[in-house]
C-alpha cells in the first residue's frame, strides 16, 4: 500500500510535467484553431510554419549563431581552461569568480547590460551583437565543463612529452588534447543547447529584424495563441530532447569511465 | 605547463563583455545628464523608494517566496521517494526530471496558457462536469503555477542527490536504536539533506524573483514584478537610468539571497571557489 502511494505520488508529478507539453503536441495535430476540442488530424499548421517567412528567418538565425556561437566559445573556453588551470590559486580565485558571474547573474541583468555596451559604442543591435552576446555567455559553461578533465590529467604526462622530444605545441596537440577532449565536446554541447534555447538575453541584445525562434515565440505568445505555435513547439522539443540524449550519452559514458579509472 | 597566455583572450572578452557593461550599468544609475554635463545623483534609487515600486518589489519576493515553498513541499517526497530503495531504473527517471529543465522554459509557460485560457483545455474539460469557464488565466496563482512548474526541477535535482548519498548505515544504526521512523526522518534524513534543500530553494528563488516572462504570459501585465519593471524602462519607456537602478537593486537582492543561502551550504562555496 505506501509502495502504491509513493508510486501514485512520482506518476502524479511526472504527470504534472508532462502533460502540458503532450497536449501542446497533440493539439499541433489538430484540425480546428480552438484548443478546447479536437476535430481532426491534420499536418497544415506544420506546412504553414514552414511557409512561414519570419519564422523560418527566425530558424536560420537560430542555427548559425548557436554553431559559431559555440564553436567559438569552445575555442576561447577550452584556451581559457587550459591557462586557469596552470594559474597560481589568486589569480585563479579572482578569474572563476568572473566567470561565475554571467552564471550567477540574472539573465535579465546581463542582456541589459550587454545592450548597454552595445549602444554605448554605437554598434546597431543585430545579429552581430546578438552573436557576441551568446558567445559570451557560453564561454564559462565551457571553461566549466573542460576544467574537471584537466585536474584528472596526470601531469607528467606533458613533462614526459617534452623529454622525449615533443615541443610544447605538439605535446599539447598530441597528449594534452586528446585527454580533455570529452569535456571540449561536452562544453561544445551544452553552448549550442543553451544557445539553441536562449531567450532573455536574446531578447535584449537583437534588433532590426533578426530574431530567433524564442523571440518569435514570445512575440506570438504575447498576441494570443495559434496553433503554428504549437507546431513549432513540437518541433523544438523533439530536437531538444535528441540533443539532450546525445549530451547525456557522453557525460554517463565519461562517468563510467571515471568510475572505472578509481576502481 | 606554464603558458598562461593563451587564457589572455578570454579574459580581455571578458572584460569587455562582462565586467566593463556591468560597470556600465552601475553608471548609469547613478548619473544623469543635465545642462552643465553629467552629474552624480542618486535619484533613480530614491524613486525606486516609492510606494508604487516598493509595491513591485514586495509582491515579486512574495510571489517567489510562495513558488519556493511549493516547489519544497511538492518536491522533498518526489526526491525521498527517488532516493529511496524500491525504485528501479532510478537514472531514467531522474532523466525524466531533467527534460523538462532543458527544454525552452518559453514553449513550457505557452503550453500552459493553452491550458488555462478561457476557452482552453481545462475550461473544456470543466463544461462537461457543468461547470461554468473559470477565469484561469491572469491571475497571481497562474503565474505561481508558472513559475513552480517551471522551476519545480530545480528543486527535486539537488534535494536528490543530497539524499541518495546519506550512508545507509548511519539510518540503519538509529533504527538499531530505537528510533521510529519519524525519528529517524526528524533527527537524521531532514537535517543532512539540508545542503540540498538549501540549493534548491536558491535554484527556484534566484529565476522566480527575476523572471519577466512568466509574469508577462502568465500574469498578462496586471501582475508587474521587479523583471517586468526593468523589462519596461528598457524597451517601451527608455529610462535607461532608472531601468539600470532597478538592475543594481536585483542584482544587490541576488547577492543578498546567495550569502545568506551560502551560510547553509559550505559544500558549495567551496566548489564555487574552485
Amino acid at each position: 500500500m505506501k509502495d502504491f502511494l509513493k508510486r501514485f505520488y512520482v506518476f502524479l508529478i511526472f504527470a504534472f510535467l508532462y502533460a502540458p507539453i503532450i497536449v501542446l503536441i497533440i493539439f499541433s495535430f489538430n484540425d480546428s484553431k480552438s484548443r478546447g476540442n479536437w476535430s481532426g488530424f491534420t499536418l497544415k499548421w506544420y506546412r504553414q510554419l514552414f511557409h512561414d517567412q519570419q519564422i523560418m528567418n527566425a530558424l536560420y538565425y537560430t542555427i548559425i549563431v548557436a554553431v559559431v556561437s559555440s564553436l567559438v566559445a569552445t575555442v576561447i573556453g577550452t584556451a581559457a581552461a587550459i591557462g586557469i588551470h596552470n594559474m597560481n590559486k589568486f589569480k585563479k580565485a579572482v578569474i572563476m569568480n568572473i566567470t561565475y558571474l554571467p552564471v550567477m547573474n540574472p539573465d535579465i541583468v546581463t542582456g541589459i547590460s550587454l545592450m548597454i555596451l552595445f549602444i554605448f559604442l554605437r554598434m546597431e543591435l543585430g545579429f552581430i551583437t546578438l552573436l557576441l552576446s551568446h558567445i559570451t555567455f557560453n564561454i564559462p559553461y565551457v571553461i566549466l565543463s573542460v576544467l574537471p578533465k584537466l585536474r584528472q590529467l596526470n601531469k607528467h604526462m606533458y613533462e614526459a612529452a617534452l623529454d622525449l622530444g615533443a615541443t610544447p605545441l605538439y605535446a599539447y596537440r598530441k597528449v594534452i588534447l586528446p585527454q580533455i577532449m570529452p569535456g571540449v565536446i561536452t562544453g561544445l554541447l551544452l553552448a549550442f543547447t543553451l544557445s539553441l534555447d536562449d531567450f532573455i538575453i536574446s531578447f535584449f541584445t537583437t534588433g532590426s529584424g533578426v530574431a530567433n525562434l524564442s523571440i518569435v515565440v514570445y512575440s506570438m505568445a504575447r498576441r494570443g495563441i495559434s496553433p503554428k505555435i504549437n507546431a513549432l513547439s513540437t518541433l523544438m522539443f523533439v530536437s531538444v530532447l535528441l540533443l539532450l540524449i546525445i549530451v547525456n550519452r557522453r557525460t554517463s559514458k565519461d562517468n563510467n569511465g571515471k568510475r572505472r579509472r578509481h576502481a | 605547463m606554464r603558458k598562461n597566455w593563451i587564457s589572455y583572450p578570454y579574459i580581455v572578452w571578458m572584460i569587455i563583455f562582462i565586467v566593463v557593461p556591468l560597470l556600465l550599468v552601475v553608471f548609469y544609475s547613478v548619473t544623469v545628464v543635465t545642462d552643465n554635463g553629467l552629474t552624480f545623483t542618486l535619484e533613480f534609487y530614491k524613486r525606486f523608494f516609492q510606494p508604487v515600486y516598493i509595491k513591485v518589489l514586495i509582491r515579486s519576493i512574495v510571489l517567489a517566496l510562495i513558488s519556493t515553498l511549493i516547489c519544497l513541499l511538492i518536491g522533498y517526497p518526489v526526491a525521498l521517494i527517488l532516493a529511496g530503495k524500491g525504485f528501479s531504473r532510478k537514472n531514467s527517471l531522474i532523466l525524466l526530471f531533467v527534460i523538462p529543465m532543458w527544454m525552452n522554459f518559453l514553449l513550457r509557460t505557452y503550453a500552459w496558457l493553452t491550458l488555462l485560457e478561457k476557452n482552453g483545455l481545462i475550461n473544456t474539460l470543466l463544461s462537461w462536469f457543468g461547470i461554468k469557464p473559470l477565469s484561469l488565466l491572469y491571475t497571481s496563482e497562474a503565474v505561481v503555477l508558472g513559475m513552480v512548474y517551471n522551476f519545480l526541477p530545480f528543486m527535486v535535482l539537488p534535494i536528490y542527490s543530497v539524499l541518495s548519498k546519506i550512508d545507509r548505515s548511519v539510518i540503519e544504526a538509529a533504527e538499531d536504536l530505537g528510533a521510529n521512523s519519524y525519528k529517524v526522518f526528524t533527527k537524521i534524513i531532514f537535517p543532512l539533506s539540508l545542503p540540498g534543500v538549501m540549493s534548491g530553494i536558491t535554484m527556484v528563488f534566484m529565476p522566480a524573483v527575476t523572471t519577466f516572462v512568466i509574469s508577462r504570459l502568465l500574469g498578462g501585465g496586471q501582475f508587474t514584478l521587479i523583471g517586468n519593471l526593468i523589462d519596461r524602462q528598457f524597451t517601451t519607456v527608455g529610462d535607461w537610468n532608472f531601468g539600470s537602478a532597478l538592475s543594481v537593486v536585483m542584482m544587490i537582492l541576488i547577492l543578498i539571497s546567495m550569502a545568506i543561502m551560502s551560510r547553509y551550504d559550505k559544500d558549495r562555496e567551496g566548489s564555487a571557489l574552485l
